[in-house]
């Protein structure tokens, strides 16, 4: 079952949102080669208490921190460390998400450190371009396939990447995983029909190999199969009557989503 | 944070109890109340055989002395369900 949330719901999901994408462009200016990712975790443990929020992530199913850190070929839930340093020339995924008064956001955005190679660069913003795509089917009335389609016909037929298969965004509310899975690849025109009130975490996760990702011992850090590197970004995108509304940046911003 | 889905449940996978039945020749020897029937397995065991929901459905008749196919469960080899009539 997916739950439609209110509109006093969604402006409670909103507030948290806008918490996650306060902290998510402070740790994007704090990215710099030579910053450890525990040292990002912290600040964004630290922003959570004077907002008097929770972070989501801290211990969930036994998730050790409150920010992922997934650097490269990481491609998501890269688990902080004091003795993770980024490089010139790496790309960082953060991923962050909080609790307010019961409701979850949940973001993410993959920034490059200091100047990268050109494919890098090409990468984050395909990636990020098919978030917006996906985005734009936020729609009353479009199907949840129409939202993983865009995501890979961007990605994959239009550009020549792979987008994960073994992860997947997510329903968001009172829980930071509800129904349904957001698939980030199939065809059009499937599963159920978007209505006013639905809220979805969409995150497309595009790699420049294959598709496939293994998970390493720590039973978190998802990386890709072949090594070769993966973006990540992700918005809370709620569905309203006049269009998506994407609860994890402030209303008045328009244009691209990251 | 990315979520990791469960598999899809198939609806016949090895975990449905109709998947696992051993299926037998038989022929029928007489037939009892509550679409029931006598059935000889072709190693002349005897065993209670009920009629499939599928052939209970689209009425199939089953008379003494027909030759039909039945399904034993591996659990319990008295009785069996019959899944189809030979001609």
């Amino acid at each position: 079952m997916i739950v439609c949330k209110s509109p006093s719901e969604l402006e409670k999901m909103h507030r948290a949102g806008l918490v996650v994408w306060e902290v998510l462009n402070e740790l994007r200016g704090m990215v710099k080669p030579g910053v450890t990712t525990m040292e990002l975790d912290e600040v964004a443990e630290k922003r959570c208490a004077e907002h008097h929020m929770r972070p989501a992530f801290k211990n969930y199913r036994g998730y050790p921190a409150s920010l992922c850190t997934s650097i490269n070929s990481e491609v998501v839930h890269g688990i902080p460390s004091k003795s993770r340093r980024v490089k010139e020339g790496d790309i960082l995924s953060l991923d962050f998400g909080v609790e307010h008064e019961g409701y979850f956001a949940d973001a993410a955005v993959t920034v490059p450190v200091g100047e990268v190679s050109p494919e890098l660069k090409k990468l984050l913003q395909v990636t990020r371009e098919a978030l917006d795509n996906a985005i734009e089917k936020m729609r009353v009335g479009n199907r949840l396939s129409d939202i993983s389609a865009a995501v890979q016909e961007w990605a994959e037929r239009k550009n020549g990447y792979s987008v994960v298969r073994d992860l997947c965004g997510h329903g968001i509310g009172t829980h930071m995983h509800e129904e349904p899975n957001v698939l980030n690849y199939g065809e059009p025109g499937r599963g159920p029909r978007l209505q006013e009130g639905m809220v979805f975490a969409i995150e497309p996760m595009v790699n420049q190999g294959v598709p496939d990702v293994k998970v390493l011992d720590d039973e978190w850090t998802a990386v890709t199969a072949d090594g070769k590197d993966s973006a990540h970004f992700e918005h809370t995108v709620a569905v309203t009557s006049n269009g998506p509304w994407v609860l994890t940046r402030p209303r008045e911003l328009q244009g691209p989503s990251w | 944070m990315a979520k990791r889905p469960e598999p899809e449940k198939r609806k016949a996978d090895a975990s449905n109890p109709k998947e696992d039945a051993i299926e037998v020749m038989a022929t029928v020897i007489e037939p009892l109340p509550n679409a029931m029937f006598r059935v000889e397995l072709e190693n002349k065991h005897q065993v209670l055989a009920h009629i499939s929901g599928k052939m209970r459905k689209n009425f199939i008749r089953i008379l003494a002395g027909d030759k039909v196919a039945v399904e034993l469960s591996p659990y319990d080899l008295t009785r069996g369900r019959i899944v189809y009539r030979y001609k």
